[in-house]
């Protein structure tokens, strides 16, 4: 049982944007009942059918590491959280729909944790931003995940989901918005869990089958932007980055 | 006409603390949640105007700046001011957002604060019974039998923190420079958490594959609720939701254990950093170190001599220290011009030192309790404490200074018995101060145990 395959996901988040009930409701199709402060870092696996439905499916196991915790801690929790961002191999990042500055300091996770990561290439590409720069390199799968979705009126829904549209600039995450309090919005063939899967499957496929390097079938860090809500959102972003980036590749 | 440009530098001084309130809060206090209530941030500024305009007045009275009447004027209406605020505003709105919070009680939402702030004012002028802090001369609703209260809890916060605080800081410096942290030892305690994590994980691995195989086979995993539960689960095996348990509460055990290694290392990594600076800044904070350890112990000295021999203090510092460099080294100098210089630098750093001190410790309390849903009543809260412990640094502070500037303190405040506050602060400045050894020590003897468990 134990000798399935694994890989490990960060999942990084402020303090009390619900990283522990997701982590609950994607491993154990639960809802958290009573929810408390994460110390330090807590761990929960969940199984995987990667290309379920196909020929080729194989279960593995995705562990979810929830790390505790806020982007201003102190320097001596920063460098302890720096020990489990070790052999990564997909991140979720998690917001607060109601909280304006969770979204933003999403920027300064992804800092923290990619920085870690970063494999250094041969070739510079200077464009002036310098944040695309450094993520240029990011062969990290990533999902955007905001939570309370209940919470936010339907008029406000709207401006609150454009939020997290800068993030696309920098690495095209794919993003779910959902409650974690209702199973509901991960129910199997919902458009979350399909969204998640893929996200899952992408993360196995880095893992174990992409080590060759070069051959793919399609490019590494160019992933669509979905949004369920903002339909036909504007292609040139994902466009620029992406010519950037696989320019960068080889 | 000289009011006037007295009251327009009052209120100019007032805005200046006003915004700087406004600035602490929205760039310390709140910088990771959203200020949706722009009330709370208001009523915490203005606290802190106004608790620090009482400080500034304390200062033009030692300096003789701005005509003496007007100084009594905006001493009596700063005072006013304070008062109606953290007896009326800020626990009425404390109830308010309290009540928010609470779905069930929504729509009355006014109602049920105005009960509890009713509650609240029953209380607190319950507080003021069993204290021998007023002469019964005075009516219900004067000044001084509000102050008086507000004072007795102020005193009671400021003794309780400095008390922990004056055994907290020898501690902590005697333990970063007496413990030598390498990167060996940083590097083991990582690498015993990293094991912790493997070994919650494999368990994990078999939880969610025993409850996986569960699902599909078509049982059913829920836990033995109600009686007719326990009974049913007594006679059917499962086993399966059995060995689940048995797991659980072994990863349960193992997740506290990674906790607890989480919070050596980083422990252990504030050490290191603090040990390493052997630069100017290193020797600078080891040297303060020491001052701050040998000023704390004789404080809780002093406490104590206070109150085994039953004295308060009759003359401030400054004069005693006058009066012994006149008499005993003979050095002779102009007492009058010295003591007003003195007595304001030492009430300058008082006071500094104390705002200072309070804001610091309010941001780490605020940061470890709060959350997005609480975050209002707790800033809140903190105002309402630091408007206490302003006005109370106000009554104590009576005790640093020379006669000839008591008077103000003593004019506006009325007949306080002063001497009970310096009383009651020696003892529970001791009180704290001990239970802090005790619980620290207590804490200490737990962290090495912990070290030798495999």
């Amino acid at each position: 049982m134990a000798s399935l395959d694994r890989v490990k996901v960060l999942v990084l988040g402020d303090s009390g944007v619900g990283k522990s009930s997701l982590v609950h409701l994607l491993c154990q199709n639960q809802v958290l009942g009573n929810p408390s402060w994460t110390v330090g870092c807590s761990v929960d696996v969940r199984v995987h059918d990667y290309k379920e439905g196909t020929p080729e499916e194989k279960t593995y196991y995705i562990e979810l590491w929830d790390v505790g915790g806020s982007v201003g801690s102190a320097s001596s929790v920063k460098s302890t959280r720096a020990v489990f961002y070790n052999s990564v191999n997909g991140i979720i990042f998690v917001h607060d729909l109601t909280n304006k500055k969770s979204s933003q300091n999403l920027r300064r996770w992804s800092l923290e944790a990619l920085n870690r990561d970063l494999v250094p290439t041969g070739v510079l590409v200077t464009n002036g931003d310098y944040d695309q720069e450094q993520f240029a390199d990011n062969q990290i799968p990533l999902l955007v995940i905001g939570t309370k979705l209940d919470q936010i009126h339907e008029t406000k829904r709207h401006e609150v989901l454009t939020r997290t549209a800068f993030l696309a600039e920098d690495f095209n995450p794919e993003e779910i918005n959902l409650d974690c309090t209702n199973p509901r919005y991960l129910a199997a063939g919902s458009s979350n869990a399909v969204k998640l899967s893929r996200f899952f499957d992408k993360v196995i496929e880095k893992r174990y089958f992409l080590r060759e390097g070069n051959q793919m079938t399609l490019s590494p860090i160019c992933w669509e932007m979905f949004s369920i809500w903002i339909p036909g959102f504007p292609d040139r972003k994902r466009f620029g980055a992406g010519t950037l980036k696989s320019l960068h590749y080889d | 006409m000289s009011f006037l440009i007295d009251s327009s530098i009052m209120i100019t001084s007032q805005i200046l603390f006003f915004g700087f309130g406004w600035l602490f809060f929205m760039r310390q206090l709140f910088k990771d949640y959203e200020i949706r209530q722009y009330v709370v941030q208001v009523i915490f500024s203005v606290t802190f105007a106004f608790s620090c305009t009482m400080f500034e007045l304390i200062i033009f009275e030692i300096l003789g700046v701005l005509n003496s009447s007007s100084r009594y004027f905006h001493w009596k209406m700063n005072l006013c001011v304070i008062l109606l605020i953290l007896v009326f505003m800020v626990p009425f709105y404390i109830g308010y957002f309290i009540v928010s919070n609470i779905r069930l009680l929504h729509k009355q939402r006014l109602l049920f604060s105005c009960l509890l702030w009713l509650t609240f004012m029953y209380f607190f002028w319950k507080l003021g019974d069993p204290f021998p802090i007023l002469s019964p001369k005075h009516g219900i609703l004067s000044i001084e039998q509000l102050i008086s209260r507000v004072g007795v809890i102020g005193v009671t916060l400021m003794a309780l923190l400095s008390g922990f605080g004056a055994v907290n800081c020898p501690y902590t410096y005697m333990s970063y420079f007496l413990r030598n942290v390498t990167d060996t030892d940083i590097l083991a305690l990582e690498r015993r958490l990293l094991q912790t994590m493997d070994m919650i994980i494999s368990k994990k691995k078999r939880m969610a594959m025993a409850r996986r195989t569960m699902f599909q086979k078509g049982e059913v995993h829920n836990k033995p609720s109600g009686f007719w539960g326990m009974i049913k689960s007594v006679t059917t095996s499962a086993s399966g939701s059995e060995n689940l348990t048995l797991i659980q509460q072994e990863v349960d055990a193992l997740e506290e254990l990674s906790r607890q290694l989480f919070l050596e290392t980083a422990d252990l990594y504030a050490t290191k950093r603090i040990e390493y600076s052997k630069t100017f800044k290193g020797k600078y904070f080891n040297f303060l170190g020491y001052f701050f350890s040998i000023y704390c112990v004789w404080k809780i000295f002093m406490a104590t001599i206070n109150i085994v021999f039953d004295r308060v203090g009759k003359t401030d510092p400054v004069t005693r220290g006058i009066e012994i460099t006149v008499n005993y080294l003979g050095i002779q100098f102009d007492v009058k011009f010295w003591s007003q210089h003195i007595s304001f630098i030492l009430v300058g750093i008082i006071i500094v030192t104390s705002i200072r001190g309070l804001l610091i410790t309010l941001t780490k309390f605020f940061y470890a309790i709060s959350s997005s849903k609480s975050s209002n009543v707790i800033v809140l809260l903190l105002a309402q404490i630091m408007g206490m412990y302003f006005v109370s640094s106000v009554l104590l502070i009576r005790m640093s200074m020379p006669l000839e500037y008591r008077t103000i303190i003593t004019e506006v405040l009325g007949e306080l018995q002063f001497n009970f506050y310096h009383r009651w602060f020696d003892v529970i400045f001791l009180v704290s101060a001990l239970s802090s050894i005790l619980f620290l020590y207590l804490a200490h003897k737990q962290a090495p145990e912990k070290q030798m468990a495999p």
